[in-house]
Order: C-alpha cells, then sequence, then structure tokens
C-alpha cells in the first residue's frame, strides 16, 4: 500500500493531518509506505517554499523525515532562521543549508512536484493518494484509516 | 438541472466589473483563449481553494497562452478585499447585477443557492467553448482538466501567452 500526501508545511489543515497521518502509520507500519510530494502554495504561505526545500536538503543527508516532523511541529513560527536552527539540531550543515536556499539547489525538485501534482488532479492541500487514487471523503484526513482499511481487505481476498 | 454550456457552443458575451470601477468583456479576448472558472464564492476556508490553487498555475495557463478569469456573484468590492488577501494575479469578475445572469447565460446557475456552479469553460480565439466542466459543489476541480483541454487545442502560433494583448488588472 502505498499513501501518497501532496502537502504544504506551512498549510494549517496540513499539519492538523499530521497527528492522524502518524496513527495511520502506526497502525498500518509494515504494510504502509508514505510519500510526501511538495505542494507549496508560495502567495499565501510565504514560508512553504523554503521549508519545502529545507526538508529536500535535509533528504540530502539522509535526514527528511526528521525535518519534515519539525518543520510541522514548528508550523507556527516557521521562517529561514528557525529552519536554520532546526538544521543545527539534527547536526545538519547550517552554511550548506544556507547555500542551498540561497541558490535555490531544491527548487526545481520542489517545482516538478507541484507540476505533477497539478497534472495528477491535487486541488489543494492536504491531497492523498491511496496506491494512485485521488482519496476524497467528506470526513478528510480522518477516514484515511478506514480507506486503508477497505482497500486491504479488497487486495486480500 | 440543465446542463452547462458544452463543447462547440459559443460562448455568449457579457461585460462584468472587475474593480468597483472598471468592467471587462469576454469581446476583449477575441483572438485568445479563455478559461472561464465559475465558483460559488469567495473566501471559502481553505488553503487551497479553487482561485488560490489556479493563482499558482497561472503560468502553465499562460504556456498555452490562455487568460483566466474567475466569476461569481460576489460583489467587486468583496472581490477586491478576497483577490489581495489571496494575492491574486488575475481578474475576478462580478457577477452580481443582475444576479447571476451570466453564469445562467451559461447555465451554470444554481437557482436554490443563488450562487455559481462551480464550472469550467475553456474558451478558443474564436470564442467557442473548446471544453466545459461541471464539478459537485463542494469539489474543487483543481486544474488537470483545463490543462488537458488546452493541451488538446492545435498550437499557437505565438507560443509565448505573456503579456501580448492582455491585461494586467491587478
Amino acid at each position: 500500500m502505498t499513501l501518497v500526501e501532496y502537502g504544504d508545511y506551512e498549510c494549517p489543515y496540513c499539519g492538523a493531518a499530521q497527528p492522524v497521518i502518524e496513527r495511520v502509520q502506526a497502525r498500518f507500519s509494515r504494510e504502509l509506505r508514505l510519500v510526501f510530494r511538495h505542494f507549496p502554495l508560495v502567495e499565501v504561505h510565504p514560508h512553504s517554499g523554503p521549508a519545502a526545500e529545507t526538508a529536500e536538503f535535509a533528504g540530502g543527508n539522509g535526514l527528511f523525515w526528521s525535518m519534515h516532523d519539525a518543520l510541522f511541529a514548528n508550523q507556527r513560527r516557521l521562517s529561514v532562521p528557525l529552519m536554520i536552527a532546526l538544521a543545527s539540531s539534527l547536526n545538519l550543515s547550517t552554511v550548506a543549508l544556507r547555500d542551498a536556499l540561497a541558490s535555490g539547489l531544491y527548487a526545481g525538485k520542489v517545482r516538478a512536484d507541484f507540476a505533477g501534482g497539478v497534472r495528477s488532479g491535487v486541488n489543494g492541500t492536504p491531497t492523498f493518494f491511496i496506491n494512485g487514487a485521488r482519496y476524497d471523503s467528506p470526513n478528510g484526513v480522518f477516514g484515511l484509516g478506514e480507506a486503508i482499511d477497505r482497500l486491504l481487505l479488497a487486495t486480500t481476498r | 438541472m440543465t446542463e452547462i454550456l458544452a463543447k462547440g457552443a459559443q460562448a455568449p458575451d457579457f461585460t462584468l466589473h472587475v474593480t468597483p470601477d472598471q468592467t471587462l468583456s469576454l469581446s476583449e479576448f477575441s483572438g485568445r483563449r479563455v478559461v472561464l472558472a465559475f465558483y460559488p464564492a469567495d473566501w471559502s476556508p481553505v488553503c487551497g481553494d479553487q482561485m488560490s490553487l489556479y493563482n499558482h498555475i497561472l503560468p502553465e495557463f499562460r504556456r498555452y497562452g490562455a487568460e483566466l478569469l474567475g466569476i461569481s456573484v460576489d460583489g467587486a468590492w468583496c472581490h477586491q478585499a478576497f483577490a489581495r488577501d489571496r494575492k491574486l494575479h488575475f481578474a475576478l469578475l462580478s457577477d452580481f447585477e443582475p444576479k447571476g445572469a451570466v453564469a445562467k447565460s451559461y447555465s451554470a446557475y444554481r437557482e436554490t443557492e443563488g450562487v455559481a456552479e462551480r464550472a469550467l469553460f475553456v474558451i478558443d480565439e474564436k470564442g467557442i467553448i473548446a471544453w466545459s466542466y461541471r464539478s459537485p459543489i463542494a469539489v474543487n476541480p483543481g486544474a488537470d482538466g483545463i490543462l488537458d483541454a488546452l493541451e488538446g487545442l492545435p498550437a499557437t502560433e505565438n507560443k509565448d501567452g505573456d503579456a501580448q494583448g492582455s491585461r494586467n488588472i491587478a
């Protein structure tokens, strides 16, 4: 099972979805692969672009998910100085992060995620895909567990 | 419920307010492609609301030589505040008086709620509807359908859809 989330580190709805996704991950642990793709709405969330690039920078050093969690945990006070502090706390080179942000080293990767999302029918954040199919539910993120359950049942028969 | 205007129909012309003191007509876009996005109301309480999402995809629309216009029954002052808040870079038209008249002309008006449908129209250079789609009112239709439709149109002579003949109404 693959769960893809298109999200934005500055989107409050993505922030609110975090604990739910963590519960889903804990519950399905080995049966579920989580993929996060960047969909920063930079016009309304000025820090979402640098945050996505910071996560990618950490990913380049094998620490994507640690940075991902740290960014969401600090969602209400996102800023570039804070991102640099988070990098430092993960023992990543703050100089290298500053350079990566300044040169847009990961900007292309973030843009490619965004463009791919648009073509796949992402219509806001967070948007989820379960095994490639867009998940739409009036219960939003809270129905994810149930939807994955249903699919697992269907596939194990 | 009648179906919204379909592919092949002439797109009804209109003249509507884009700001409290400026109007815009569809005929002004003759020779250009237009993406017309009807939506129920400004200020939906989500980050990725339809207009906000399209705002981030504008460069894609322009790459296909298409101009985006949003339309709802909200008044021009409301649109102005909404566009500022969401930092929109395209025009929002006010289908305010007579209320919903333009939405009705595209068969994209919901009488019971008194708002426009979530209905999308891609209009070609000749003013003919090339593609249309009505989304369930609660579902933001995204942009993939629009982009597929634009991709299906014959290539334009001038691939750079920027600025030429487009009006910047910010």
